[in-house]
């Protein structure tokens, strides 16, 4: 689907592997607080620092989290266990990740691509998250640093890994793939999505194969990309390291590689023989999680519409003409920031839907979280008043920055700005003057010149600052023509 | 009871005498704390003795009684505390280096629940390092003697908490088993060590060996204090996924119920192996609960037979993981080193004994890829083969009978160059923590060095009210007990 795929006559395969940290108020198998960006080690107890003779208790509200997400990627929910992953790292409290294996709670699902392509999804399990270690010291870099802080507030945070089948076949689809997932764990509730906090990371697995064949080439997995731009560039650099190597003659080494963000190139992790064997057993200090039929239908009855449901809601607004791909652009940004419910409560008060999404898509998106926030009948009252002719469309970003900082009923904000409309009377005194004022211009209006209309209107607003109404000056011209 | 009575009086009646006030709590703990400064130093049953913690405790208790308040059916009874149960602000070592300095910061359940019945935390005892052994020998800290005679051991991984109650130096104990370290102890100590059913105990705070396996179970000298106990820190805990609601009836109120009618199944694979004294032992024990009215037939099991085998896989396999989480980074022992990875191996290497060592090595083997269906994974299978024999027994037995431990205490030193004997120790033991099935050991005679003799009674899950009922008529026909050699006086 994109410039990458078929290059050189080589086809990119691409599984992903997204984690994501998901919103509980506390952690995964204890009472501490799950936030971030808290003091260091603060939200810690004997059970997330595993501490000798402590036992984990599972959160029931991750459970439900991990369904929602698995319903809304259309998998099947089944009886499943937790597994030991054991491996030692310093983070990792226990030396080892209770995470699940070869049970997890949802598998098979699927995820339609706006471009109405489709990826399976083999699994998404439960896990929790590690600490987070910060090298101190020398370049602040691993190799060289003095010593490490480690803190464990992120430590016992429950995670659900959602893991692709191969099916992605470009870096652009890849990206596509995590946004639209970005976009269904933030309407499931179960997840903020925020890339940039790390509640929400990707690894990719990516191989090359001659375009046409069906056999997988050797992988390598590229860890812990924290944007979707990383995702993209860091498939597109892996990509074209792979085909420079067989088109040399050379293999692929099975390999976990980095993405360095500076470079913009990917080094090598360790190798396959290097791989660590993390002795999976079945947790033995919690039981199955079975949800029963009851459980399933009711988080499913909880679930909100998908972005897909909604951008479609959105774009049947238009009628079932052919659509443009600014429009579809305009609906998925509304929909990726959550702003339909502010433009389906104007366009249901009669505000024209093209109109609605315009400033919806533009002058709301520019700060979404404080747009979110505002009561939808002030955001209904000010489109209304820009469809009327009250006030222009200057005065409605000013007057939605006013919202945005205070808020209010936006006709008082118009009023504290002078920006409400002038009134009939006052009007027609400024279009006379304005007439008056420019006699040569009126004279080739009065002869049919219907040109001249916007050259009145423009002294009128300049007279006005922009408080007149463009239709009622068009108006008052025509009715002093006679 | 026939025999000797307790060196330092039952529980039972220590509590009674407290709650009515003829004796007082700070009088019961100063007596025991005598007797271990008298003799511990030749027992070496504790590792940590708390002098102020328990003369605190019990001017806490006669506060209450002093007030008319009920300060619980454990009222001023000294307990000893296995050193792998967690206790607040007070070194919990598992007789390892590597847990150097560490002090838990809270308590585990059980003890939680002792302090609430009103007994009193005397002191932490002696074990096999992290509670692997059969001998009390594997501690960092030197082993445990036999108060019956301190050239033997006392059993393990709960020796000391075993010794102590043998020699009077705490009328109870706690101590837990993973595959017999309560009940073999027991035994070779000639008191009273009752595992639960897995789950009939909270396991929070308990240290873990071997998640699967491990209970946490009480050792005394008579059943019905094993009853009392275990009635006291039994039931469910929120902070144990894993633990059961608290069945009904108690255990204390089944003990006068008799064996009349009770099918007894003498156990084939838990006698065949045992020495002439344990196999008459036995016998002599099955004839008595004929004699209350119980009808007796053998029983084979043979899939008994693979469950060392099963064991020393399983067990190992979660202990390599249990045991992770000493690398150095977070609390105990830390050797420094120029990487983390060389400062876990350091601290690991210098923190672990052998014993340990040579477990974790077994079980990350056993899980490794590659080798985990033929090992973790046949294990897992035999365990469930086991669990089915036992429910087909059941269907035919109330309660089965068996030997603890196939000898007596033997001498120190015998056996710690040989593995595969000292974990023949526990052949008779294993099964019933592989089915997660209560199981306890009694005192009944002595062999031919005079040294205690255990037997074994075994029940079906949640079965321990009617195991109750067959030891209380056991202990009520056990030939005379004799007093330990060293003891409190």
């Amino acid at each position: 689907m994109s410039a990458s795929a078929g290059a050189g006559g080589w086809e990119p395969v691409i599984g992903l592997e997204v984690h994501c940290e998901l919103r509980t108020a506390t952690k995964l198998f204890c009472g501490c607080r799950n936030a971030f960006g808290d003091e260091p080690n603060t939200n810690i107890c004997p059970v997330c620092l595993g501490l000798p003779g402590s036992l984990p208790v599972l959160n029931v509200r991750a459970v439900e989290y991990a369904m929602r997400i698995g319903l809304a990627l259309h998998c099947e929910i089944r009886p499943s266990l937790f597994h030991r992953k054991n491996y030692f790292y310093p983070d990792m409290p226990k030396d080892y990740q209770v995470s699940q294996y070869d049970a997890p709670i949802n598998v098979s699902g699927w995820l339609e691509l706006p471009d109405g392509s489709r990826v399976s999804i083999e699994r998404a399990h439960m896990e929790e998250d590690t600490g987070k270690t910060t090298h101190v010291g020398g370049g602040g870099r691993i190799r060289d640093a003095e010593h490490a802080l480690v803190d464990y507030n992120r430590a016992g945070v429950p995670l659900v890994e959602i893991v692709s089948a191969p099916d992605i076949r470009s870096s652009a689809q890849a990206r596509l793939y995590a946004s639209e997932l970005r976009g269904i764990l933030i309407a499931t509730g179960a997840s903020d999505g925020r890339m940039e906090e790390g509640s929400m990371r990707v690894d990719a697995n990516v191989s090359v194969r001659p375009a046409g064949t069906y056999e997988f080439g050797t992988r390598c997995e590229i860890k812990n990309l924290n944007s979707l731009r990383s995702l993209g560039r860091a498939i597109e650099y892996e990509i074209g390291r792979q085909v420079a190597l067989l088109e040399s003659g050379q293999a692929v080494a099975q390999q976990t590689r980095h993405f360095d963000e500076d470079a913009g190139e990917t080094v090598a992790l360790r190798s396959k023989e290097e791989a660590f064997d993390y002795r999976y057993f079945p947790e033995p200090d919690l039981v199955p999680v079975a949800p029963d039929a009851g459980w399933q239908a009711e988080v499913a009855a909880s679930l909100g519409p998908m972005p897909a449901d909604r951008r479609q809601k959105l774009a049947g607004l238009f009628g079932t003409g052919p659509t443009t791909p600014a429009r579809d652009d305009q609906i998925a940004t509304v929909v990726e920031l959550g702003l339909d419910a502010l433009m389906l409560a104007a366009v249901e008060s009669g505000v024209d839907v093209g109109l609605a999404l315009a400033r919806t898509a533009n002058e709301a998106a520019a700060d979404p979280d404080r747009a979110r926030q505002l009561e939808p009948t002030n955001y209904v009252a000010l489109l209304r008043m820009e469809a009327e002719g009250k006030i222009s469309a200057t005065h409605t970003k000013t007057l939605l920055a006013d919202m945005f900082d205070g808020g209010g009923d936006p006709a008082e904000l118009a009023r504290r700005r002078g920006f409400e409309a002038l009134d009939d009377s006052s009007l027609a005194a400024v279009v006379a003057d304005v007439v008056a004022a420019n006699p040569d211009e009126w004279a080739r209006y009065r002869d049919g010149d219907d040109k001249l209309t916007g050259f009145f209107t423009g002294q009128v607003m300049k007279v006005t600052s922009g408080r007149a109404n463009g239709k009622a000056v068009a108006q008052e011209l025509r009715r002093l023509r006679g | 009871m026939t025999g000797a009575p307790p060196p330092g009086g039952s529980a039972l009646d220590l509590a009674r005498s407290v709650r009515d006030g003829s004796t007082s709590a700070a009088e019961v703990v100063e007596r025991h704390l005598s007797a271990i400064d008298a003799v511990d130093g030749e027992l070496h049953a504790f590792v940590t003795v708390l002098h102020d913690g328990a003369r605190a405790e019990a001017a806490a208790v006669d506060r209450a009684v002093a007030a008319g308040e009920d300060p619980g059916p454990l009222a001023g009874v000294p307990v000893a505390v296995k050193d792998n149960l967690c206790t607040r602000g007070v070194p919990t070592t598992c007789s390892s280096r590597i847990l150097e300095g560490w002090c838990p910061p809270y308590d585990a359940t059980v003890v939680e629940r002792l302090r609430a019945a009103g007994a009193v935390v005397i002191g932490k005892t002696n074990l096999d390092e992290f509670a692997m052994g059969s001998s009390t020998e594997n501690s960092a800290f030197g082993p445990t003697r036999n108060p019956h005679d301190p050239s033997r051991v006392p059993g393990g991984s709960s020796g000391g908490s075993a010794a102590a109650v043998a020699a009077g130096l705490a009328p109870l104990a706690l101590g837990s088993d993973t595959g017999g370290s309560i009940r073999q102890p027991a035994a070779l100590c000639g008191v009273v060590g009752m595992k639960p059913t897995y789950g009939a105990v909270s396991r929070y705070g308990l240290v873990a060996f071997a998640s699967s396996l491990d209970q946490v179970g009480p050792l005394t000298t008579t059943v019905a204090d094993s009853a009392l106990l275990f009635d006291v820190i039994g039931g469910q805990d929120r902070r144990d996924s894993t633990c059961l609601e608290r069945p009904s009836p108690r255990c204390t109120a089944a003990l006068s119920e008799g064996v009349q009618g009770l099918r007894v199944g003498v156990l084939t694979e838990l006698v065949e192996g045992a020495d002439d004294a344990v196999a008459a032992a036995v016998r002599q024990a099955a004839d008595a609960l004929v004699a209350g009215g119980a009808g007796l037939e053998e029983c084979s099991i043979p899939e008994l037979r693979h469950g060392l085998s099963a064991y020393y896989l399983l067990a190992p396999a979660e202990a390599s993981s249990n045991l992770a989480r000493y690398d150095g980074v977070r609390y105990g022992l830390r050797v420094e080193a120029d990487t983390v990875e060389e400062m876990n191996a350091r601290t690991r290497a210098a923190g672990f004994g052998p014993e340990v060592k040579r477990r974790i090595m077994l079980g990350t083997y056993a899980l490794s890829a590659g080798y985990y269906d033929a090992y973790y994974g046949q294990a897992q299978k035999v365990r469930t083969l086991i669990l089915n024999a036992f429910d087909r027994a059941y269907q035919r037995f109330d309660v089965l009978l068996g030997a603890t431990s196939p000898t007596t205490a033997f001498a120190l030193g015998a056996r710690v160059d040989d593995p595969w004997a000292m974990y023949m120790s526990d052949v008779c033991t294993v099964p019933s923590n592989l089915a997660g099935h209560p199981a306890m050991s009694l005192p009944f005679g002595t062999d031919g060095a005079g040294l205690p003799v255990g037997v074994q009674v075994l029940a079906p899950a949640l079965g321990e009210p009617v195991m109750f009922r067959a030891a209380a008529v056991l202990e009520d026909a056990a030939p005379a007990r004799t007093l330990p050699r060293v003891r409190a006086t």
